[in-house]
């Protein structure tokens, strides 16, 4: 098993999450350079009749490890679990999902394991014996290139929307196999009371392969509607930059830069945005960037791949509609 | 209550920064530091508990004798104590291995909470938090949006921001929490805290005084190299568009299609 490389499937009710299909995807790559199976680490409760699903997406073994008391992520649950189960079959790889609950356990684990970890990779390789990756770093004033040496586990906490989702093959399967894991309630010394979704979020920001932003020039909350429109219309989500944050506007989880998230869609779109480097902190590694400001000095058009110099109150309505109508299939 | 809030010195956010020509790291001379930015978060939520429950703050750093500056800064905004452990086996320690160290020595006190930053700003690696809680045998809270503690100071609800939602955790203490921005706005130092700070005597210790061994550091640290630190690909402007609003949009509608196929 030495030469494996294993992905912690992250999933609502056995639905696995778009990051965890994309390291699977990524996982197969690697395999082929590193010799090794593809093993697909699903924790949960009741969570088996997933397993066939991950088969299609590449993986060659799922190992399920199911108990009552990971019916929900906690943080010493899912340790245990995972921490059990690479100390058993030392797999030589783990790749994490960079989210919430990916951020929560992979130091836990690598601690506990004695494994070494890297967070907040932008790319994952395998060269010469060695794991390395890059990572942003300086709020992106720098990229760095981390080699992780081949002894031991090493675990590679891996951002979202990097690698694409690979293609779903109906004939491939997974070998299906069952690990343990010693769980007493008092050793879970937490209790998730509850998980509020936000309903307007209708892509998670760090999923979305189009994310429409927008900036102080939205001038008040209330504008934040044109851009849920022209999400909507596009299969977008909506983040912003911080000023709105901080001016109570939006709340903090749409936040996009060196204090909110990281995103890195297919197309970023900013709105009334002027740039400011803790913004581009968290989105320059997008493919493209596309910005509407009504200042033509303002620093975000030196990334933009499209600049529109214009006001977007006007643009952001017609837009939308333009939108709706090529999808109806009229230009 | 005993609260430890954990601090690092980082280059300030705002200035540019220099790589080395050999592209190991960052040159350290002319650079402005300043006290991670999640950290004056940690720091304020430290103090709010104390200012509820009484106890103390006492601070900690894993740093070169530089980062006793970014220590002062909590002292200036109230906190009682701060200790910083420094030794040269610890150039190019890796996250765990500093977590280690910082586990050594809050065992060392008394600690009903501990308390760090979700992140630092200059490698913003997020792992020391966790690894702490495991090293220290503890639960964890990360990246808490929201902390409201019990009236007995034994257990506390927290927010935490999650994909799509917000999960709300109980969680028993002591605990290790590491916090959002949106946790609290940090209090700025009082004239009378600064000079109370510049009075006050920081405790350094080294590796040995803590019953670690400099070389397991070294060792353990080696297996996580940083290969190379490179300026980011250059982003080119690209084409602007100017003009009315229905110009913008079929210019829009074009890059959509046929650049970005996204439509």
């Amino acid at each position: 098993m030495a030469q494996d490389i294993w992905v912690v499937i992250e999933h609502a009710g056995g639905s696995p999450k778009k990051i965890s299909l994309e390291l699977l995807g990524r996982a197969r790559q690697l395999a082929l350079n590193l010799g090794g199976k593809v093993v697909a680490f699903l924790p949960g409760s009741g969570v088996k009749a997933a397993a066939s699903a991950l088969g299609a997406r590449g993986a060659d073994i799922v190992y399920v490890v199911e108990h009552s008391l990971l019916a929900t992520y906690t943080t010493e649950g899912y340790t245990a679990a995972l921490s059990d189960a690479v100390r058993a079959e030392q797999p030589s790889v783990v790749l994490i999902g960079s989210t919430a609950q990916g951020r929560d356990l992979a130091p836990r684990v690598a601690a506990r394991v004695g494994a070494t970890l890297v967070t907040d990779c932008a790319s994952v390789d395998v060269a010469n014996g060695d794991l390395t990756v890059t990572r942003p770093m300086y709020t992106r004033k720098a990229i760095g290139t981390v080699a992780l040496s081949g002894e031991g586990i090493r675990i590679a906490v891996v951002l979202p929307a990097v690698y694409p989702v690979p293609p779903a093959e109906a004939t491939r399967t997974a070998d299906v196999r069952t690990g343990q894991v010693a769980l007493q309630p008092g050793r879970i010394r937490t209790t998730v009371k509850e998980v509020r979704a936000i309903a307007r979020e209708s892509v998670p920001l760090t999923e979305a392969d189009i994310v429409v932003s927008g900036g102080r020039g939205l001038r008040g909350p209330e504008n934040f509607a044109l851009l849920d429109a022209l999400a909507k219309t596009l299969g977008a989500a909506v983040g912003s930059s911080r000023p709105p944050v901080d001016s109570g506007w939006v709340p903090h989880d749409y936040e996009i830069g060196q204090t909110g998230k990281t995103v890195s869609p297919q197309v970023y779109l900013a709105c009334g945005i002027s740039g400011a480097p803790q913004h581009q902190a968290g989105m320059s590694g997008s493919r493209y960037i596309v910005a509407i400001n009504k200042d033509p000095n303002a620093p975000i058009f030196q990334l933009a791949d499209l600049g529109v110099v214009g006001d977007l109150f006007d643009i952001l309505p017609k837009l939308t509609e333009a939108v709706k109508k090529f999808k109806a299939g009229g230009e | 209550m005993n609260i430890v809030v954990c601090v690092k010195q980082v280059p300030d956010t705002e200035a540019p920064i220099r790589i080395r020509p050999d592209g190991g790291g960052i040159e350290e001379s002319g650079l402005n530091l300043i006290v991670n930015y999640y950290d004056e978060h940690a720091t304020e939520a430290g103090l709010r508990l104390r200012e509820r429950f009484g106890g103390t703050v006492t601070l900690l750093g894993v740093q070169p004798e530089r980062a006793k500056e970014a220590l002062r800064t909590g002292l200036a905004m109230g906190a009682d104590e701060a200790i910083l452990v420094w030794d040269p086996a610890l150039v190019g320690a890796d996250h765990l291995s500093v977590a280690r160290v910082l586990a050594a020595t809050i065992r060392t006190l008394p600690h009903d909470v501990v308390i760090c930053g979700k992140l630092s700003t200059d490698d913003n690696a997020g792992i020391v938090g966790a690894a702490l809680a495991e090293y220290l045998d503890l639960p964890q809270a990360t990246a808490i949006a929201k902390l409201e503690v019990d009236s007995t100071g034994s257990s506390a609800v927290v927010h935490r921001e999650v994909e799509g939602g917000v999960e709300v955790l109980g969680i028993r203490l002591p605990a290790v929490l590491t916090v959002e921005r949106n946790l609290n706005e940090p209090r700025y130092p009082s004239l009378p805290g600064i000079m109370k700070a510049k009075r006050k005597e920081i405790k350094v210790m080294t590796l040995a005084a803590l019953g670690l061994n400099p070389e397991e550091i070294k060792q353990a640290s080696a297996r996580t190299r940083m290969v190379k630190l490179a300026a980011p690909p250059k982003r080119k402007a690209g084409r602007m568009v100017e003009g009315d609003a229905d110009g913008a949009v079929a210019a829009l509608i074009a890059f959509l299609k046929d650049e970005a196929k996204v439509l």
